[in-house]
């Protein structure tokens, strides 16, 4: 009973409020970090070094009006940012954040399930988030929206291909498809995959900046161009579910990446005898640590690079990464016959 | 008994959304329904201890076929329903022609007694990925490569079809 029903449910609430505060001050943090690169301060009005900006934040989005564009197709309107946010929180479901923990004589799974085939369902739970996409730009009723979500959609399709042409490595390398899998496969071979397949990383990264519309390939949301992309029409909660998704989003493809390329929650240097101290911090710790530089990573090429031009995202998706990613495929089976 | 009232919840739903699918009155709102129904098929599948048949359900059909429906018919916008046939009685004969089909195929299946449970290799491990893998790649080699020189002879018509001066 209590390993079957509550344990679970105390795993979910655990994660899903993780989430939610972890994207609660990624945005701070965003906010914070462009500042510092462009030298300005930031945030600092809402308590010291304005770090309950967050919490005026929410507050501010939970009574602004909430509009429905006239003409809108309501139902769609209204389902759409729920069908967004719905995928991203969910995925975390395999997501193993730690290793077995015991706690008052009970061994916990420090995740909450493992499915053997954890790492298809992300793929295809993400699949279905772009249907919120669409149909938000779709269902508004304004062609600011529709393009954007045009725009939008065909970047999360093109650049879906080659992400996961990059984790077919990753699976040809561990060999197994669960997510807990993978990582005990990075323990058994005493090498993080991102070593093994630095190219797989890269187009990994480059991919998930594309698949979460993040800098440089914004473009949805290309204020020149299209207002604010798919949800121009969209305020005060709708529009924060959106938002809320994006950075969601950005923590599961941060929290996939650690998993996938580094080691999950193993220690680094296990095999180096003077950094075995290493070893003491819990495994989850590592985990956060490892997302959180990720994330950080995010924020930082956001601060630094410019956004491509339409043309330039699709050429770079199509003729490059894709490419890649299929040679990178090609060659680890070569190199996993022959050695 | 948990699990047959699972099944009888997902059938239940399956139906529902199939029948919005064809009375929906927008074409959009019924592509949706599509999606949901596809959804809860996914669901079967993992009653069925299929978790790679269910995964891909969502990501080939839920996530990728009808995306590429929602796009046709978003971009093409039938306000009107088509006229295309002069004759309307033509669609009613359609219907009872094709449900006539489907019950012949019906009887068939129970007649033959080809509805019995398919004995692939006794029970099922909690890992069938590497079953179905196994299965595709030595018993089913020759259909499934013959399907994938269709889906790429189909791949390369549709840019043919599309890019008139190649």
């Amino acid at each position: 009973m209590v390993e079957a029903l509550i344990l679970p449910l105390v795993k979910i609430v655990i994660v899903l409020v993780a989430v939610l505060v972890t994207v609660m001050y990624i945005v701070l943090l965003e906010r914070k970090v462009q500042a510092w690169v462009q030298v300005r301060l930031g945030p600092m009005r809402v308590g010291p070094h304005g770090i309950l900006q967050p919490l005026a934040d929410v507050l501010k989005l939970f009574v602004k009006e909430d509009i429905t564009p006239a003409r809108a197709d309501k139902w769609v309107f209204t389902a759409a940012p729920i069908i967004v946010l719905v995928p991203a929180l969910i995925a975390f479901a395999v997501i193993p954040f730690a290793g077995d923990l015991t706690l008052f004589g009970l061994t916990i799974p420090g995740r909450i399930a493992d499915v053997n085939v954890g790492l298809l369902y992300v793929i295809s739970v993400a699949g279905i988030g772009i249907y919120g996409i669409i149909l938000g730009g779709w269902s508004s009723n304004s062609k600011w929206a529709l393009l954007g979500s045009l725009r939008s959609s065909a970047q999360l399709i093109s650049y879906e291909i080659a992400v996961t042409m990059t984790l077919v490595t990753v699976i040809m390398l561990a060999g197994t498809l669960s997510m807990v899998g993978i990582v005990q496969a990075q323990l058994a071979k005493g090498w993080w995959f991102g070593f093994m397949q630095p190219v797989a990383f890269f187009i990994y990264f480059v991919g998930a900046l594309a698949e979460t519309n993040r800098a440089p390939f914004d473009l949805p949301e290309a204020e020149q161009e299209l207002v604010a992309g798919f949800h121009t029409e969209y305020s005060g909660m709708r529009f924060a579910f959106y938002f809320l998704a994006e950075y969601a989003n950005m923590i599961v493809v941060s929290t996939v990446a650690t998993t996938l390329f580094l080691g999950g929650w193993l220690a680094p240097f296990p095999n180096v005898s003077w950094l075995s101290f290493l070893g003491l911090v819990p495994g989850w710790a590592w985990f956060m640590l490892k997302t959180f530089g990720f994330l950080y990573a995010f924020l930082w090429v956001r601060a630094t690079f410019p956004r491509y031009r339409y043309d330039q995202l699709m050429r770079l998706g199509w003729k490059w990464l894709i490419p890649l990613a299929i040679l990178n495929v090609v060659v680890t089976g070569l190199l996993k016959v022959l050695v | 008994m948990a699990e047959a009232v699972a099944f009888y919840i997902c059938a239940a739903l399956i139906l529902g959304f199939g029948a919005l699918v064809i009375t929906a009155k927008s074409t959009v709102h019924s592509v949706l329904y599509l999606v949901a129904d596809f959804l809860c098929v996914a669901a079967l599948y993992v009653m069925l201890q299929a978790p790679f048949l269910a995964v891909i359900q969502v990501m080939v059909y839920a996530g990728g076929i009808v995306v590429l429906y929602l796009f046709v018919v978003m971009l093409v916008n039938l306000k009107r329903p088509p006229e295309a046939h002069s004759d309307p009685r033509r669609l009613g004969r359609l219907g009872v022609a094709m449900a006539a089909a489907v019950l012949v195929e019906f009887a068939a299946i129970f007649a033959l007694g080809w509805a019995k449970p398919a004995s692939a290799g006794g029970a099922l491990s909690p890992n069938n990925v590497e079953q179905i893998g196994r299965a595709l790649y030595t018993d089913y080699l020759i259909p499934f490569e013959v399907a994938s020189v269709l889906l790429l002879v189909a791949m390369i018509g549709a840019i043919v079809l599309a890019k008139r001066e190649l």
